[in-house]
């Protein structure tokens, strides 16, 4: 056990030759709604990824709740209590709204916080008149509710939303703010990548600004806000 | 009209099998990625197997439904022990890899089969019960026939099944749209990998058996089926089991009443629906596109420098050694030399492609072939002298490559690989069935050298110097304007086409250029051996070609020449020791990619960081 639901330290990963982190150090209590900000490219999705094994990593190390996770497969890391909300939110397009639901329920008897199909179409209405639609056919935000009640099937302790506002329309995104904080709620620790700085500032409690591969400062969400420096550099939207 | 429904029957039941092997195939694909070419060889052990079951049990009809049913699950435990031998450690591997990697199991498969059954076909009894044939419509319809379709009817409502009705069907359809995030989501991709490997080898080993009582088990099954089913797949749509079934039926039935109506040219016709369909749908009838993704962007090459001193001493080196090795060696040894120098240029113009413009080609032995039939068939049938023989050789290549590469040049990746062999596979068979004009089996024999050339050391020397120049000249290519176009759309299509380059028309040209130079070697080839046999068009030449390119290492020029050298030595010594030479060299493929994916020039690296030119 450990306060930290997720602690890197001196991650680097790459993207073949090229590297994409530079010895990148975060934690995340447990908990909180810890939000990555930063500018396009500068490496907010490559930290989702390398926490999930989905990149290369080179040196450093992150653990999961104090349990050394570096370099596992990424279904292992799954297993150990993350979820992950991909970019563009990848949704199996030719599989109905249930089929992807059941891609993503765990079979292993794994149950700290059992989220059945019920209570995900409680959490998200719109999704359970479309049971049987294909995924590829609904729209942007019915995608993005879909993705993130897929993760939470596998009741995950920490959940790494990646961009979770992009491309969606504003009235979509107050639900999606409203969803993260449900899952605040109850319990769930939330580690997110954001460039909508309203939304990042109405859910999370903490941030870390990343630049050019590291963090360059972080803390809780009110002092970073209250930076200046930060503010007029990457908090302007 | 009673004949029509006759033959739609018989095209039918050929169907069952080309669908059970082609939905195998096409499962594997989806899930895995990779082209399994030892598809073929799994469909001909399970014909072997049921042979020898249906020889112990196979007296009474359940018997023999069972022996079938033990062979399909025998052959999906063979799937298993070769997945997780050898495919868990390639899916990284880029396509080419796989390819090659999985006809070294082709190989090995081969040997091994021919070791345990011998090399005579084997023919099984029928069925019992099902011996007989029944009256429709006039016709005596085999009643074997329409069991086959009742099973081809049946496997496919069982797979739809399956797939739609169970989570482990849910899970090979989510991991064929997008493996990553199905790991994302905690589901072990080696478990589900296997799975369908077993899936897939148990469908082609149950379409083999199911073959039995309509054919003979023979050795040829492996390469002949593989073909047929890369065009079901490709046709029908990688991945895609309707699409499987589709262009199964398809097919057959164009080769039932093809046979009726055209039986010269139902390679043809076969060969018109696959272009057709690639031209206008390039992703199959029931394919979905794909579409390249940030992961998908390869590494890039290192990029290539001209030779500095070293590496230009290097190249005199070898120059010198060539011009000075035949006064070291013996009448043989010189045969040898010409056949190393010749192999050099096929092997250096198949890098050409697959280096320089990226492209999979698995059918190059289609343009060598041509060459050398060129110049034999000019010899034969225009009785020709030498020079002008060879002449033609160069044009025979291009040519071919001209009509086949603007098809070829449309499609990218696994499918290019497919549709180059299928190419191939017909320049075989054309070869092979033509017997008035090529001579068929038999070959086209008397392409001797003239006489001024007869001696071994003065064609070594001709072929030597004609062949250096052409490898200078492809290497040359690689540094004019037109090679720097040509990595540029091999390192990144899109931003290519964005500056203004016409991608289509340059990797044309290459695949034109490079199966000329393929002709020249294949027109000295036809001289060397004093013969030309269809065997030059065959898969097995693509393949050592590309085993010669691969020992050499990619990403040197002067790799396939060494991959040559080795290689021509490597089957010299090991056809003088053993018989088994196929297992061999199926061995050593398979232990070269995953062992030594950067071949041998990439084994000097490991030493010295400077590497080859």
């Amino acid at each position: 056990m450990s306060d930290h639901a997720l602690r890197i330290t001196g991650l680097n990963a790459f993207y073949g030759a090229a590297q994409a982190l530079f010895d990148l150090d975060l934690e995340v209590p447990k908990g909180s709604v810890t939000v990555l900000l930063g500018r396009n490219g500068a490496g907010k999705s490559t930290t989702l990824k390398a926490i999930m094994g989905l990149v290369d990593i080179g040196a450093g190390s992150v653990r999961v709740d104090g349990e050394e996770v570096t370099g596992w497969p990424a279904y292992q890391v799954n297993r150990a209590g993350v979820g992950y909300v991909p970019e563009e939110r990848r949704v199996f397009a030719g599989l109905s709204v249930d089929e992807n639901l059941l891609v993503g329920t765990r079979v292993d008897g794994r149950v700290t916080r059992s989220w059945t199909v019920e209570r995900v179409f409680d959490l998200f209405p719109p999704l359970a008149g479309l049971r049987d639609r294909l995924a590829g056919q609904l729209s942007g935000g019915e995608q993005q509710m879909l993705t993130i009640a897929r993760t939470l099937m596998g009741n995950p302790d920490i959940i790494l939303l990646d961009e979770p506002s992009e491309g969606l329309a504003p009235v979509i995104v107050q639900q999606i703010a409203a969803t993260v904080k449900t899952l605040s709620a109850e319990g769930l620790t939330v580690l997110l990548s954001e460039q909508n700085v309203r939304f990042a500032t109405h859910v999370a409690d903490r941030a870390a600004v990343i630049e050019r591969g590291r963090v360059l400062v972080s803390g809780p969400m009110a002092e970073i806000a209250a930076d200046e420096q930060v503010r007029d550099a990457y908090l302007t939207p | 009209m009673s004949f029509i429904v006759a033959q739609a029957i018989t095209g039918l039941a050929s169907a069952a099998s080309l669908f059970l092997i082609a939905v195998g195939l096409s499962i594997v694909f989806g899930v895995t990625r990779v082209v399994n070419f030892a598809h073929g060889s799994l469909y001909m052990l399970g014909a072997y197997i049921a042979f020898s079951l249906v020889s112990v049990m196979g007296d009474s009809f359940l018997g023999y439904l069972l022996a079938l049913l033990i062979a399909a699950v025998a052959v999906g435990l063979i799937g298993a022990v070769i997945e997780t031998a050898l495919l868990r450690r390639i899916y990284k591997a880029p396509e080419l890899f796989q390819l090659l990697a999985t006809f070294g199991v082709v190989l090995i498969v081969q040997d091994l089969t021919r070791s345990v059954w011998g090399p005579d076909d084997l023919f099984a009894p029928r069925m019992p019960g099902l011996d007989g044939a029944v009256d429709i419509l006039g016709h005596a319809i085999p009643s074997y026939d329409l069991f086959l379709i009742g099973v081809s009817v049946g496997v496919l409502g069982g797979l739809w099944l399956l797939f739609q009705k169970t989570r482990f069907g849910v899970l090979l359809r989510a991991a064929t749209e997008d493996r990553q995030m199905v790991a994302a989501l905690g589901i072990d991709q080696r478990w589900l990998f296997t799975a369908a490997f077993v899936l897939g080898s148990a469908l082609a080993g149950l379409g083999g058996a199911l073959q039995l009582p309509r054919q003979a088990a023979s050795l040829s099954m492996d390469l002949n089926i593989i073909v047929d089913a890369f065009v079901v797949v490709v046709v029908g749509g990688m991945g895609s089991i309707v699409g499987a079934f589709v262009a199964a039926v398809l097919i057959s039935l164009l080769l039932a009443f093809g046979l009726v109506i055209f039986p010269q040219i139902t390679l043809v016709l076969i060969f018109l629906v696959m272009a057709v369909t690639l031209v206008l749908k390039p992703s199959g009838l029931f394919g979905k596109p794909e579409f390249a993704t940030a992961e998908d962007v390869r590494n890039p090459d290192p990029p290539l420098r001209p030779s500095d001193r070293l590496a230009r001493i290097g190249w005199l080196g070898l120059l010198g050694v060539g011009l000075i090795a035949p006064l070291l060696f013996s009448d043989f040894g010189v045969v040898i030399l010409t056949e190393i120098a010749i192999l050099a240029l096929f092997a250096a113009s198949l890098h050409f492609l697959i280096w320089g413009g990226g492209l999979i080609t698995f059918g190059h032995a289609a343009y060598f072939g041509l060459g050398a039939y060129g110049a034999g068939l000019a010899v034969f049938h225009l009785s020709a002298g030498m020079a002008p023989a060879l002449l033609l050789a160069p044009l025979a290549g291009a040519l071919g490559a001209l009509v086949f590469g603007w098809f070829c040049v449309r499609l990218t990746g696994i499918y290019m690989a497919m549709l180059t062999l299928a190419f191939a596979q017909i320049a075989w068979s054309a070869a092979f069935q033509w017997i008035d004009f090529t001579g068929g089996d038999n070959g086209i024999l008397g392409v001797w050298p003239s006489a001024w050339a007869s001696d071994p050391t003065t064609f070594y020397y001709l072929a030597f110097v004609v062949c250096a120049a052409m490898i200078w000249a492809l290497r040359h290519v690689m540094f004019a304007p037109f090679g720097y176009t040509l990595r540029a759309t091999r390192d990144s299509a899109l931003r290519a086409a964005s500056i203004g380059v016409d991608v289509t028309r340059h990797r044309w040209l290459a695949f034109t250029l490079a199966g000329a130079a393929a002709g020249v070697s294949g027109g000295f080839f036809a001289f060397a051996k004093g013969s030309v046999f269809p065997e030059v068009l065959f898969v097995s030449t693509s393949v050592d070609g590309l085993v010669m390119v691969l020992l050499g290492g990619l990403q040197s020029l002067a790799g396939p020449i060494l991959g040559a050298i080795v290689f021509t030595e490597i089957e010299t010594e090991l056809t003088r020791l053993t018989d088994l030479w196929q297992l061999a060299l199926g061995v050593l493929i398979v232990v070269l990619v995953v062992a030594l994916p950067r071949g041998l020039a990439g084994l000097s690296s490991l030493f010295t960081r400077r590497t080859l030119p």
